[in-house]
């Protein structure tokens, strides 16, 4: 036995010691500026200069914002209220508002159509985003974009009615036809439809009536952030389906179709955009029958759903190589045919695997928009860049103008951005 | 378990393979193989590795080609019509080494998934049938997770499970405990043996000597795409015939 414990006597506790609060230096704000903030000495110097710049940029950009005017009519009177003192101008965005959202030239009494549509559009994409809800809510989205066409241009119904049942005749055609092979179905569907859409042209024509109940808006009067929206969400829809096909195409055994995904992919691809909007403004009228007059915000809607599902047919294709082979041969060992494997068990793992590269485009393709603006389209940065900023009252008004088309694209595309991180953890199922 | 070898064989046939062959670009990989399998019958392939034995019963529910020959399963002709191999494919269930399961979806939902849509049983149904081969290879308590929330063990017994849901008349295994730790390889050979106590139709590729010596009606040994040697277990194990067999055996029970 050695000394030290010679003298001790056996011990019980029996009160526990209460728990006490940490001291500064081991928990809260102090540790945590400690460890963040002044770490070292280098790390404290950097600390304290980038507070003083964010008070610097604060300090010159929180009174422009705060003290920024609202009510005036034109810069000149913005000028003589604040003299010299420096302050925002955002009587713009009040003066110009209704500009701003919906163009200058689409009727002021009918702003409620494409607001509605609008709203609408949040009812219609909610089953698709949140598959947790009913899935007979999906019949509100097919039909939603008949719904919007007629309420954002009016005119006679039959139009969309006919749209719709061209859809119709191609999907009766498709499920008689699908059970000899994929693709007699699939080319007999859209194959049928266009014959049912053809015809219908003519019937619409002959059935339109002078006077319709939705007073007619042709497409050249619709502009402002309406036609961002408008060519964002058409064109994101459209070009997702487009994009599955030509990578499924893409990886197809059949020489032909291969070699038409792999062609036109390769083609979109190595052409900018721009130039695909300066022929869809310019020369896609040749390819047209003269007098048909394709409506400009089809041709723009075409070119910009070429462009963006070549790029989303890639992403695509990145997911399925990702899969391994045998869930190809799992799916194919049990029987199940291509359509089946493709849309139970193969797509369902590779779109969940190029959500961020389908997202990264979407984006891309909704700000993308805004370079319709350079084929003399007003969209929210044509009607800035021109109609706004030309005008006597608002010329030389910059920042706060481009400033409030940037928080309007940011908003949208930061809840993209969300909404996909949101969905990842949703279908995070493997367990990594 | 002599008597599980011994078990009734009926002169039906399940597959016929007749002058079989198959080739990998200009790699000749089978040569030759005539084969007959009956009904009931279960036949374990060995051999060593790019011998051709895998290749073979993936040629038998079409996951692989044949170039020339003819293979016949349960009175359908194997040919490049799609409606022919949809149909023998759903009549033979296959596993794989890495168990192949479906990740994105639960246990259940990875069973009922073919009997709905190619069966086109009602969804209740098949969950109940599923529900029955989860108790059969004893994990039922495991139906609503995810294959990733699974041990290797029971993702094969799951995948066994899968394949029997579509009630198939033969069982292809593709060296099913290679890709499992020994501990769980137990599991796996038990539900196997059960089985083919109940008289299914079985072709195993597999190294297990002892799961071939229980079970087996006939063990066949495959080396370079060929067909060297089958006999029953018995014989194929004490009395081996041509020296690459006797090399082969000597080299994997020699430990």
């Amino acid at each position: 036995m050695s000394d030290t414990h010679a003298q001790s006597v056996a011990f019980v506790r029996d009160t526990a010691i209460p728990p006490s609060p940490a001291p500064a230096n081991a928990a809260g704000p102090v540790k945590w500026m400690r460890d963040n903030l002044f770490a070292t000495w280098a790390n404290a110097l950097l600390t304290v200069a980038a507070i003083y710049v964010i008070f610097l940029v604060l300090s010159a950009t929180l009174p422009w914002i705060f003290g920024g005017l609202w009510t005036t009519s034109s810069l000149a009177e913005c000028r003589e209220v604040l003299q010299g003192r420096s302050a925002a101008c955002f009587s713009v965005l009040t003066d110009r508002w209704n500009q701003l959202l919906f163009g200058f030239k689409y009727p002021v009494d009918l702003y409620w159509r494409p607001t509605v549509a609008f709203v609408l559009l949040f009812v219609a994409a909610a089953p698709v985003l949140f598959f947790d809800l009913p899935r007979k809510l999906l019949i509100v989205t097919a039909l939603y974009p008949f719904i919007a066409y007629y309420l954002i241009w009016g005119g006679t119904i039959w139009a969309p009615l006919f749209a719709l049942a061209g859809f119709g005749v191609g999907y009766y055609v498709y499920s008689h036809l699908v059970h000899r092979s994929f693709a007699i179905g699939f080319f007999g569907g859209i194959a049928a439809a266009i014959i049912a859409w053809v015809v219908g042209s003519y019937l619409t024509g002959a059935l339109a009536s002078e006077t319709p109940f939705l007073e007619a808006v042709p497409s050249r009067d619709m502009g402002g952030f309406m036609l961002n929206m408008m060519l964002g969400v058409t064109c994101v829809s459209l070009s997702l389906p487009i994009g599955i096909a030509l990578a499924l195409g893409r990886q197809s055994s059949m020489p032909l179709i291969k070699w038409i995904c792999v062609v036109f992919i390769e083609f979109i691809r190595g052409v900018p955009l721009i130039t695909l909007l300066f022929v869809a403004n310019v020369m896609l009228a040749y390819f047209f029958p003269p007098g048909s007059g394709v409506d400009l915000f089809l041709r723009v809607v075409i070119m910009i759903t070429m462009f963006s599902s070549a790029y989303i047919a890639e992403v695509i294709r990145g997911g399925l190589a990702a899969l391994p082979k045998g869930q190809y041969e799992a799916a194919d060992s049990l029987g199940l045919d291509y359509p089946q494997a493709m849309r139970l068990i193969i797509l369902p793992q590779a779109l969940k695997i190029s959500i961020p590269g389908i997202v990264n485009i979407a984006v891309g393709l909704f700000k993308d928009t805004t370079l319709v603006s350079v084929i003399s389209m007003f969209d929210l940065v044509g009607m800035i860049r021109g109609p706004i900023l030309a005008s006597t009252d608002w010329n030389g008004v910059y920042w706060e103008l481009l400033g409030f088309a940037a928080l309007l694209f940011f908003v949208v595309c930061y809840g993209i951005s969300q909404y996909s991180q949101w969905l990842e953890r949703r279908l995070a199922t493997d367990h990594r | 378990m002599a008597e599980t070898a011994q078990m009734k064989v009926s002169d039906e046939v399940a597959i016929s393979i007749q002058q079989m062959n198959k080739w990998y670009g200009s790699f000749h990989v089978l040569r030759d193989i005539d084969l007959t399998v009956y009904e009931g019958e279960r036949i374990v392939i060995c051999g060593p590795s790019g011998s051709g034995k895998s290749t073979l019963i993936r040629c038998i529910n079409a996951l692989e080609e044949h170039q020339k020959g003819s293979i016949t399963v349960d009175g359908t002709l194997l040919s490049s019509d799609l409606k022919n191999i949809d149909k023998i494919r759903s009549e033979v269930g296959m596993c794989f080494q890495h168990f192949n399961l479906f990740p994105h979806l639960s246990i259940l939902e990875n069973l009922t998934l073919a009997p709905i849509w190619v069966r086109k049983t009602p969804k209740k149904e098949a969950e109940e049938v599923a529900m029955h081969y989860l108790e059969k290879v004893k994990i039922p308590d495991q139906a609503n997770k995810y294959p990733g929330q699974l041990s290797g063990g029971q993702q094969q017994r799951v995948a066994i499970a899968r394949s029997l849901c579509m009630k198939p008349r033969i069982m292809l295994f593709d060296e099913p405990t290679s890709a499992l730790d020994p501990e769980m390889i137990k599991e796996v050979l038990d539900t196997m043996i059960e089985l083919a106590e109940e008289g299914m139709t079985m072709l195993c590729v597999t190294h297990e000597m002892g799961f071939a010596r229980q079970v087996a009606n006939r063990v066949i040994f495959m080396d370079e795409g060929q067909i060297v040697e089958q006999n029953e277990p018995e014989e194929f194990f004490n009395n081996p015939q041509s020296p690459r067999t006797q090399l082969f055996l000597s080299q994997i029970l020699g430990h």
